[in-house]
């Protein structure tokens, strides 16, 4: 959770901009003065390419600016609140108090180790550029740093792809797609290590090494990599496809990598000891017993000597390498994996086992409907650049095809995921597109005799040429290849329009300014977080102890500027169960965890008035069952009635008195918020509350924003005479 | 407001208006008086030329002063714990002389009653927002709803706000009475809750007061007292109390209430005029004579279940126990009363805790924050108000706390007998929110609840151990690793 920067919702649609290969032909009157001036036609392709990078870089950078535009420049998710902070913090005091930095103010009376809980990749990006801006005197807000930073490596990532892409695909492949998608340009970064085993060569090594350790710094979602390398490595072993290049490739970037990875505080010893890095580990000594195990052929000429050695050696080498894991596993050296890991592995485990990480709505797997709405043509697109990795396959189509189904297969696992797969979807996608375009395009040049081009070159255009001229003889071959092309210019220019529709329709609505549209048509524009923050700003003591679900934590700290019991940031569960079960509980029984925890202020997010859905009410469950899970007196059978969560007449009687829905409906009975309907409706829910009366005893309403959608509570002292 | 006090002192000139102003004790009223005389003063010498400049001055530091009232009008200042200004409630002014003794105690010990018939319509405890009167004393029993704008929330929050009370109730204790105590934690008995007019009385039948005529022992002596010195003073009271009244029982759900004088095992509370068909409800020690409530602000609540325990005639009669063969010339009561009133105004057992302050061993400074293992020294200064001035208070018992969620240090502060009480420890070796917390709640004493927020942090990442011993193996293994591949690139490359 840690480094991210817009995330919550996170995901980003793929965008390409459809640049169709060879289309001098197509678009002639395009470049009329280049005609004349005679280019060259390496130069014109030379040309092509840039003006489509550049124009694709724009596209990348504008359409990230959606929610810019349309609302303001400011931070519209929750988690990146915490960003914005550090980075403030770190903008305005300096590295090193960064880095060592305590805060009191969050998990109170925990508190934080912010140096040491982060990646602080985003924050020491967005304060270098901000320093560099400064440094260039333009006058820059950090706010307006952090909201930029994501637009711009959104476009660098369209550029790494790029190039990764050429690289993977002979330079024939031209055809690229901007990817701006949210936060993952550390992926990129880190996939650049590809090249490393493309060449062979050490200082792309100790490149691929540098651009993980930045993934390190920035995402948690490193461990991907961590693991998506070394099965790649592995792939290549059984097929038989080791070489030196290999060697001095994942060595390097294993060593380096490893050692810089651990630099980052919060990662620390984990490459070495937990058992999501194992895997890389155990690749590693297997790549030297693999190198020993060829030196040693090398020198003995006697091949029954040396299937005897080997035998020996695997043997020795798989034991040593079980029992150390075993002995490693067995004295807790090496911690198992974690829930979110498993949960990764086994969809159903987190559901079962941990309700903190089940309970966040990026977690939950994905829906067949949101791949569509997400990858649009490239669902399609995909198999088919699959089809052609596989025809083409090299140690580089190889690595695209593993991490395209790996992270598919993620993506399945947990809607976050989509991100990651995100990137190797568009590309195996583009090779598809890249390749049917060009055999198309032979075709028809092929017909109508158009001298070929040095652009395409290499087995692969040869081969399709080849391919080409063998189905001459098919009749309207020529006019079929214009139609298909024609066709597939359609679909990729409908593709194109079908992204920036769903960055701008789903992706660019901020969460913490909510639009509706009013009874006539107008936009209602419900600014009620900001409100409530502001007011806890204004109106509390600044030591004030605010207790709320951990989804508003980090707003609560960045913008109220108070105290919180816990944040986003769910590091320490048994806290989070702990508000869990006082929201959960009767008013008695809360008051007394909540003085235990000295809280000052409670804060409620409630949707009942204007239909908003993700409130409280909605959350509930969840409190329920993390707090159960420390606290078994917290029962969720108490709060179903025949399984079914409600909140009107019919409701648990434990639901109708537990402190969140006395606090969400508090005087919410008075109320009549839909014509037609008796008060107390609940238009999030679309029922009539079931506890109308609700009275307070020990707390005492503080604030509620003009929408109702945060209110907040203040807990009332000890009675003084009692 | 000693500025102002000063001022006036040293300004004026007027030595009379300074031994004027000694006579009061209190800043606040001393300030009002002098104002008083001043503005006497300027009108005497209204005319006199030469004082005419002077006056201007004078009128002038008076102006000041008038705007100053409402806030040298603050009752309960933590300067002077002990109140000044005690309204008084009666049901019938005779009470005034039939009580006197006590009253006259009082106003002996510097206290200005104000005395009101509980109908008054002009009755109000507080005026644009500022209290008239530290302490309340309700003796009017009977009395159904109060004149003015008294009521019972207004009773009650006058308490809430840090003010003194105290009730004498009686058998004819009216609902609003109870109401009050009530609310305080004490239940009045209504055994026969029907006849008001005859409410149930406590009966002893073997620790009543011997008397030439009475003969259904309701006049209890008892001599049945807390055990505190803080409370009742620190002379022993020798003869008992004379107590003729109602009884009462204590809400065990309150905590802050405490028995004063109880009852004897024997005793029990019924309906002098009904017959006794059942066994009632209220017998024994259960059975609470007087009773005192120390709320979370130090607010002080005296409940009497009997209002004869303040009047001159059982403070003046002699006891005899019965059972006993010691007959006293004088009951307890008066001693009982008053310095169960010293305690009620706060004359006694109100401490006071300041300058708390801690740093690190070895500095002044108060950081922002500690680091985990730091030695750190902890002080605080405690007084207790003795009736006039604050003394040192002395004792062996007050504890600090090094508190996060739980204690993680408990340490018993050293004090030089002088109120400064101080300690030293270590920071423990965990990090988050703690707080300094000294909760000293003794029995009579005004609780004392400090709490002082201070993080603790961790080491930063160069405050480690830059070398450990038990890494020298390491060292030494990365060191001749350096080497040997240095060695090892020369040989390989200068030696073909």
């Amino acid at each position: 959770m840690g480094g991210k920067h817009e995330s919550a919702n996170g995901l980003k649609a793929p965008i390409s901009t459809p640049t169709p290969p060879a289309h001098v032909s197509l678009r002639p009157d395009f470049f009329p003065n280049l005609k004349s001036l005679k280019l060259k036609t390496k130069q014109q392709e030379l040309l092509l390419r840039v003006t489509t990078l550049c124009l694709v870089y724009l596209l990348a950078f504008i359409i990230r600016l959606f929610s810019v535009l349309r609302y303001e420049s400011m931070i519209h998710e929750f988690d990146p609140y915490f960003n914005y902070r550090t980075t403030l913090f770190l903008t305005r005091h300096g590295f090193y108090e960064f880095w060592n930095w305590f805060d009191s103010e969050s998990w109170y009376p925990l508190g934080r180790i912010i140096g040491g809980t982060l990646y602080p990749g985003l924050m020491v990006t967005a304060a270098f550029l901000y320093w560099v801006l400064r440094f260039l005197r333009f006058a820059v807000n950090i706010k307006d740093v952090c909201v930029l930073t994501a637009p711009f490596f959104a476009s660098n990532t369209t550029l790494v792809a790029y190039f990764f892409g050429k690289e993977i695909w002979d330079s024939g492949c031209r055809h690229r797609r901007g990817r701006p998608h949210r936060h993952l340009p550390w992926v990129h970064l880190a996939v650049g290590r590809r090249v490393a085993v493309n060449t062979g060569s050490l200082a792309w090594a100790l490149g691929s090494a540098f651009g993980y350790f930045y993934m390190v710094s920035a995402w948690g979602g490193y461990v991907f990599i961590i693991n998506l390398v070394p099965l790649y490595v592995l792939v290549l072993l059984i097929t038989g496809r080791y070489s030196m290049r290999l060697y001095v490739a994942y060595c390097t970037m294993y060593v380096l990598g490893m050692l810089l990875a651990m630099q980052i505080r919060f990662v620390g010893f984990q490459h070495v000891q937990s058992g999501e890095h194992m895997a890389a580990m155990g690749v590693f000594f297997l790549m030297q017993v693999f190198y020993f195990l060829d030196w040693v052929k090398h020198l003995l000429s006697d091949t029954k000597l040396f299937q005897d050695f080997l035998r020996i050696t695997v043997t020795c080498a798989v034991s040593v390498g079980g029992l150390a894991l075993g002995v490693g596993m067995a004295s807790g050296f090496i911690s198992p994996w974690t829930g979110r890991f498993y949960s990764l592995l086994d969809p159903t485990y987190a559901k079962d086992h941990i309700p903190i990480i089940a309970s966040v709505s990026e977690h939950q797997p994905t829906a067949w409907s949101s791949f569509m709405f997400d990858y649009h043509i490239l669902l399609f697109l995909f198999p088919a650049g699959l089809y052609f990795c596989f025809k083409r396959l090299s140690d580089a189509t190889i690595f695209i095809v593993m991490y395209g189904l790996t992270s598919l297969y993620f993506a399945g696992v947990m809607v976050r995921l989509i991100l990651v797969a995100t990137p190797a979807v568009c590309l195996i996608s583009a090779i598809a597109v890249s390749a049917t375009v060009k055999n198309l395009t032979t075709l028809v040049r092929t017909k109508s005799k158009v001298i070929h081009t040095g652009s395409s070159k290499g087995t692969a255009s040869a081969k399709t040429s080849a391919k080409a001229s063998l189905d001459q003889s098919l009749p309207f071959q020529r006019n079929g290849a214009i139609a298909l092309l024609v066709g597939a210019f359609y679909l990729l220019s409908r593709y194109a329009t079908h992204c920036t529709w769903v960055t701008s329709e789903a992706y660019s609505s901020p969460s913490i300014v909510l639009a509706a549209r009013g009874a006539h048509g107008g936009r209602v524009i419900f600014d009620d977080y900001r409100e409530a923050y502001f007011w806890l700003r204004q109106n509390t003591p600044p030591d004030a102890k605010v207790m709320s679900w951990w989804d508003y934590g980090y707003q609560i700290t960045a913008m109220g500027n108070r105290t919180v019991i816990v944040d986003n940031n769910t590091w320490n569960n048994t806290h989070i169960a702990t508000v869990g079960r006082a929201m959960s509980s009767y008013e008695d029984e809360a008051y007394e965890i909540m003085h235990s925890l000295d809280v000052d202020y409670v804060l409620v997010v409630f949707g009942g008035v204007t239909g908003y859905s993700s409130d409280d009410i909605n959350k509930f469950l969840w409190m329920v069952r993390i707090g159960g899970g420390v606290f078994p007196v917290i029962k969720e059978p108490d709060y179903l009635v025949n399984g079914e969560f409600r909140v009107d007449k019919g409701a648990a009687p434990k639901m109708l008195n537990c402190l969140m829905y006395k606090l969400c409906y508090y005087r919410f009975g008075e109320l009549t918020t839909e014509y037609g309907k008796p008060p107390g409706y609940d238009r999030a829910r679309g029922v009539e509350i079931g506890n109308k009366d609700v009275k307070l005893e020990y707390l005492e309403e503080a604030f509620t924003t003009s929408n109702w959608i945060v209110r907040i509570y203040k807990v009332k002292p000890p009675s003084n005479r009692w | 407001m000693r500025e102002v006090y000063g001022l006036l002192h040293h300004g004026s000139g007027f030595g009379f208006i300074n031994s004027f102003a000694d006579s009061f004790k209190t800043p606040s009223h001393c300030a009002a008086r002098t104002l008083l005389s001043l503005i006497i003063i300027i009108i005497r010498h209204g005319n006199s030329k030469t004082l005419a400049k002077m006056g201007k001055t004078l009128l002038f530091r008076a102006s000041i002063l008038l705007f100053l009232l409402p806030f040298l009008c603050n009752s309960f200042s933590p300067e002077n714990p002990t109140d000044r200004r005690i309204l008084v409630l009666l049901d019938d002014l005779a009470i005034r002389s039939s009580h006197s003794i006590f009253f006259n105690s009082l106003k002996s010990r510097g206290f200005d009653l104000d005395f009101k018939l509980a109908e008054d319509p002009k009755l109000s405890l507080k005026r644009y927002g500022q209290y008239l009167y530290d302490g309340l004393i309700l003796f009017s029993p009977s009395i159904k709803r109060f004149g003015g704008s008294l009521d019972l929330a207004s009773v009650l929050e006058f308490v809430d706000s840090g003010h003194d009370l105290i009730i004498g109730a009686d058998s004819s204790a009216s609902d609003l009475i109870r109401d009050i105590a009530t609310e305080c934690g004490v239940d009045f008995d209504e055994a026969s809750g029907i006849l008001y007019d005859a409410a149930a009385v406590v009966i002893d039948h073997t620790s009543y007061a011997v008397s030439e005529a009475e003969g259904d022992h309701t006049l209890i002596a008892s001599d049945d007292f807390i055990q505190s010195d803080v409370i009742l003073g620190e002379k022993k009271i020798a003869a008992p109390v004379l107590f003729r009244g109602i009884g009462h029982s204590l809400n065990a759900a309150n905590s802050l209430v405490l028995k004063v004088l109880s009852a004897s095992p024997s005793a029990y509370s019924a309906n002098l005029k009904t017959k006794l068909s059942s066994p009632p409800s209220l017998t024994g020690s259960a059975i609470s004579l007087v009773s005192v409530v120390q709320a979370r602000n130090n607010a002080r609540v005296l409940l009497s279940g009997s209002l004869d325990l303040f009047s001159n005639r059982l403070f003046r009669s002699a006891v005899q126990k019965a059972g006993t063969s010691i007959k006293y010339e004088k009951s307890g009561n008066e001693q009982f009363v008053t310095e169960l009133s010293k305690w009620i105004f706060h004359e006694r057992g109100h401490l006071k805790a300041v300058n708390v302050k801690h740093h690190k061993a070895g500095e002044t400074a108060e950081p922002a924050m500690y680091r985990i293992n730091d030695d750190l020294e902890y002080s605080v200064e405690i007084y207790e108000w003795s009736g006039t001035s604050w003394k040192p208070y002395v004792a062996d018992d007050v504890q600090v706390q090094f508190y996060m969620m739980s204690p993680y240090v408990l340490k018993t502060l050293s004090n030089d007998q002088k109120g400064q009480y101080y300690t030293s420890f270590r920071v423990p070796d965990v990090y988050g929110v703690f707080q300094f917390k000294v909760e000293y709640q003794r029995l009579g004493y005004t609780s004392l609840s400090l709490s002082k927020q201070i993080p603790v942090r961790p080491f930063r990442h160069n405050e480690y151990e830059r070398f450990i011993t038990a890494a020298y193996p390491y060292y030494g293994a990365s060191f001749s690793s350096m080497a040997g591949f240095f060695v090892f690139t020369i040989i390989y490359l200068y030696n073909k």
